[in-house]
């Protein structure tokens, strides 16, 4: 986690999230990652690909793969509906940049975090596959759940998630 | 003159990239023997011009070293060396350094000083046994004491081998006589003759004689054109190298010659022709438009340059309509040019929709557009095409190195350099042809003596060949070596327990083991092969470009790598295909057939899928909506249709709901954001903006046959 900027910076530092709602949980991702915020459309689908990967879409011109994070964290699946969001985000891995697009149920708002106020996640053991986030940090006194979304996606896009169980445990552990 | 000359510094290694590309070709095509003069000629154009420019840019340690090489190459050309193939490797070798430095110096890294010493140590050695060898001390070489005094202090100094040089030859004299003719548009390119003084006079005590008698009556002078010529003495411990770097800014614009005075007294006739040759041949840069100046002049004084100067504008002039693009502004605009396609196809089918008295115009304006798009797009994707030549032109310099250390003697054909090829491809296949025409050499070619002993002529043949066939173009590398030992591979491949002892592969299944990672059949890894790295890379790369290699090798008579590739990456002509909700795209080159067939036409083998007869054959019906996860419109054969297609030379039928249209889509990479997925090659955005898959049908065949196997 050195390479984050925000964990070597001083503890007054702040960073701007967006904040976004899936199911009973509020998460962030670091607002410097985020292309942009656009409503549902359908997807073409990609044959083979892990049940967490809905399929391409056109992004003015590349096609960016669509991930749903109820899928991946292992949450019961909503429905698609004209509200449904997706945001574009992007990752940088070692295979260079990436985008992709994260289905998510809606999108609550931006919020600044300082450096101080995120805490570590607490150690779940065995079951917990908790690399991807980067912390958790309360704001109007509900948790949310800051992610990496480098760890989240970046090296493994195809490749299942450990233990997402581990995700809700971690939240209520906290 | 401050002005900032970094903004061409780019400009300049392009163009001496390219330029040391063209010397190196000229060396190679230099023979010892009997060399051509217009060829030195050139090389030696090529070594001024880039000296020239690195002077000008301040690249002090690239312009001492070239200025060596030119002394050299001067030498060669003036007869005085006798190019001989020591001279050649040496000449060579000063290739690579040169291109090494500029490549240091281009990305401002620091290049061993101590490499570029020894070398030019040894090029002054040339020189200097030279100037033992020739008794006409006014030659304009190093002598002795410089070549000695150099390497105590290397390229860093630029000017210390050449300054004790050429007067101390000239006899002591250091007088030096130099005439200036202006041509016509030398004021108008804003250059002045006597900032050009000024800089001559730096070198010492200069005497200005101006010859007024071309100025015409006033009634018919142009007030922009310069009639004066002049002739100056200039008295100095030059080089001739140095004062003619005052005439670098107006190089194309003014006739010179700079000649010893001495000399030009005592008649030395070898050296003066020869010397007068130097400054008048224009640098082969394709911006050179200059009206030729020996065809302006009447130059009496340089009779050489009459013959050099049209030659060198002739080997200027066919890239004189040619203006350099970043690539990258070319990719935008192909880009841009595959966005206007898209939307093209989109009006297209709301055309279809129109009603009313407009549609009938309407659409015959769309099917204009059509026709404008396709040919503006093809125009574009021209623009990336280059000849395969820029491929080739690396080998007979490989060849060369590479047979020399072997020791075998090796001929080189190339045919076909015309051939135009997509950039990127051209850019992804240098290095899987460097690896097959080393393999040949190492592995192929015999030793003179084995191949007299086989009865073939010592010197072994290494042929390069590119083509059109069809959409594709099409590589080969073959050589008449001893070809591939079908046993030994076999024998290899058993010991490793690759092929079971009692298993007799077919020759072709042999040959494709070659492929495998890790697989060398070489006794000994040498520098060049036998790491087994080679051949897996080779084929990887090759696929990574969406095309394949096949191998067709005699014992005893030599081996034929035939690489088949497409024309470029961007684009194909594809047959939309429905099933279910989904579109995938078929690429028209590898659909051999669509047809309908009944149920009965269907038979079921045990446990191994279906097959379907096609024309005699038997092939495999794949059902696309089993192998790629997809609710079908109907599971019924015949309801929907069968698209008989053909990749890696085997044939499958693929079970799809329905034919949609053809089209020419833009193949968009799936793998930057995602991954690779089999039986997929990429992905194209459709007329309504929706993505399509587009099918790769020999990943296609080979995931239906693991699912079988499964």
């Amino acid at each position: 986690m050195s390479s984050n900027p925000a964990h070597n910076a001083s503890e007054t530092d702040t960073h701007q999230v967006l904040t976004f709602v899936l199911g009973e949980e509020t998460y962030g991702v670091d607002i410097l990652r985020v292309q942009e915020i656009r409503g549902w459309s359908a997807v073409t689908k990609i044959p083979n690909s892990p049940p967490h990967v809905l399929g391409v879409l056109n992004l003015r011109g590349s096609i960016v793969p669509i991930v749903d994070l109820r899928k991946r964290f292992n949450l019961a699946q909503a429905e698609y509906t004209a509200i449904t969001v997706i945001i574009v985000l992007t990752v940088r891995s070692e295979a260079g940049r990436r985008d992709f697009g994260v289905v998510v149920d809606g999108v609550s708002d931006v919020v600044d975090v300082a450096a101080g106020a995120v805490k570590p996640t607490p150690d779940l053991g065995s079951r917990a596959a908790t690399d991807h986030i980067r912390g958790l940090v309360a704001i109007a006194e509900r948790m949310v759940v800051l992610l990496d979304i480098d760890k989240l996606i970046g090296a493994q896009m195809t490749g299942p998630l450990a233990d997402a169980a581990a995700l809700s445990e971690a939240a209520r552990a906290a | 003159m401050a002005m900032d000359l970094a903004q061409f510094h780019e400009a300049f290694f392009e163009e001496s990239f390219e330029a040391i590309e063209s010397m190196e070709a000229a060396l190679l095509k230099l023979d010892v023997g009997a060399p051509d003069p217009e060829v030195i000629n050139t090389v030696f154009r090529v070594a001024h011009s880039i000296k020239g420019g690195a002077g000008m840019f301040n690249f002090a340690d690239i312009a001492s070293f070239t200025h060596t090489l030119e002394t050299l190459l001067d030498g060669v050309r003036a007869g005085r060396t006798r190019l001989s193939t020591p001279v050649m490797d040496l000449l060579l070798k000063s290739v690579d350094v040169m291109r090494e430095m500029l490549r240091a110096t281009q990305k401002k890294e620091t290049f061993d000083p101590q490499r570029v010493a020894d070398l030019q140590f040894d090029l002054e050695v040339a020189v200097a046994k030279t100037a033992a060898e020739a008794p006409a001390a006014e030659a304009p070489a190093s002598a002795p004491a410089s070549a000695a005094a150099s390497p105590a202090a290397p390229a860093a100094t630029p000017a210390a081998p050449a300054a004790p040089a050429a007067p101390a030859a000239a006899g002591g004299a250091g007088e030096w006589c130099i005439g200036v003719k202006p041509l016509e548009n030398m004021l108008s390119r804003g250059n002045e003759p006597l900032a050009l003084f000024a800089a001559l006079a730096e070198h010492g005590e200069l005497a200005v004689e101006a010859a007024v008698d071309e100025i015409p009556p006033l009634a018919t002078l142009d007030p922009h054109r310069c009639y004066v010529r002049w002739q100056l003495r200039l008295r100095s411990a030059a080089s001739k190298e140095q004062i003619a770097e005052a005439f670098e800014w107006v190089e194309g614009d003014c006739d010179y010659s700079i000649t010893p005075a001495a000399s030009a007294a005592s008649a030395a006739p070898a050296a003066a022709p020869a010397a007068a040759a130097i400054p008048v041949a224009p640098a082969p840069a394709p911006a050179a438009a200059a009206p030729s100046p020996a065809a302006a002049a009447p130059a009496p004084e340089a009779p050489a340059a009459a013959k050099a100067a049209p030659k060198a504008e002739a080997a200027a002039g066919g890239d004189a309509s040619s203006i350099r693009v970043s690539t990258q502004k070319i990719d935008e605009l192909i880009n841009t040019v595959g966005e206007v396609v898209i939307t093209q196809s989109m009006l297209a089918q709301l055309g279809a929709l129109a009603e009313g008295p407009a549609a009938e115009r309407l659409r015959s304006g769309l099917a204009q557009l059509e026709r404008n798009v396709r040919e503006l797009h093809e125009s574009v994707m021209r623009v990336r095409m280059l000849p395969i030549g820029f491929a080739f032109s690396r080998f007979p310099r490989l060849v060369r190195d590479v047979a020399q250390r072997l020791g075998k003697q090796i001929d080189l054909k190339l045919t076909g350099e015309q051939t135009e090829l997509d950039k990127t491809v051209l850019e992804r296949i240098g290095d899987p042809l460097v690896h097959l025409v080393r393999n040949s050499i190492d592995h192929g070619i015999e030793k003179p003596e084995e191949r007299i002993a086989a009865g073939k002529s010592a010197v072994g043949t290494v042929h390069l060949e590119a083509f059109h066939r069809g959409s594709a173009i099409i590589i080969e590398v073959s050589d008449d070596g001893r070809g591939l030992d079908c046993e030994r591979i076999l024998a290899k491949a058993r010991s490793r327990g690759l092929v079971g002892p009692n298993e007799t592969p077919s020759e072709e299944a042999i040959f494709e083991l070659i492929f495998l990672p890790g697989f060398s059949t070489a006794e000994q890894a040498t520098d060049l092969s036998g790491r087994g790295v080679g051949m897996d890379v080779v084929r990887r790369n090759i696929k990574s470009l969406g095309g394949k290699i096949d191998i067709r090798s005699t014992r005893g008579q030599g081996s034929r790598f035939t690489i088949s590739l497409p024309l470029t990456l961007a684009i194909v002509d594809g047959q939309s295909v429905c099933v279910g909700e989904e579109t995938y795209i078929v690429p028209l080159v590898s659909i051999v057939e669509s047809l309908q067939i009944r149920a009965s036409g269907v038979n079921r083998l045990s446990n191994a899928g279906e097959v379907i007869s096609f024309r005699g054959d038997y092939l495999p019906l794949v059902r696309l909506h089993d192998l790629f996860g997809v609710e079908p419109r109907s599971r019924t054969v015949q309801d929907g249709l069968v698209v008989v297609a053909e990749g890696d030379g085997q044939r499958v039928g693929l079970f799809v709901d329905d034919l949609r249209g053809q089209q020419q889509v833009v193949i968009k990479s799936l793998e930057t954001n995602y991954g690779q997925v089999p039986g997929i090659s990429g992905a194209t955005i459709l007329g309504d903006g929706s993505v399509a898959l587009i099918l790769d049908v020999a990943g296609v065949i080979r995931s239906a046959s693991r699912r079988e196997a499964a």
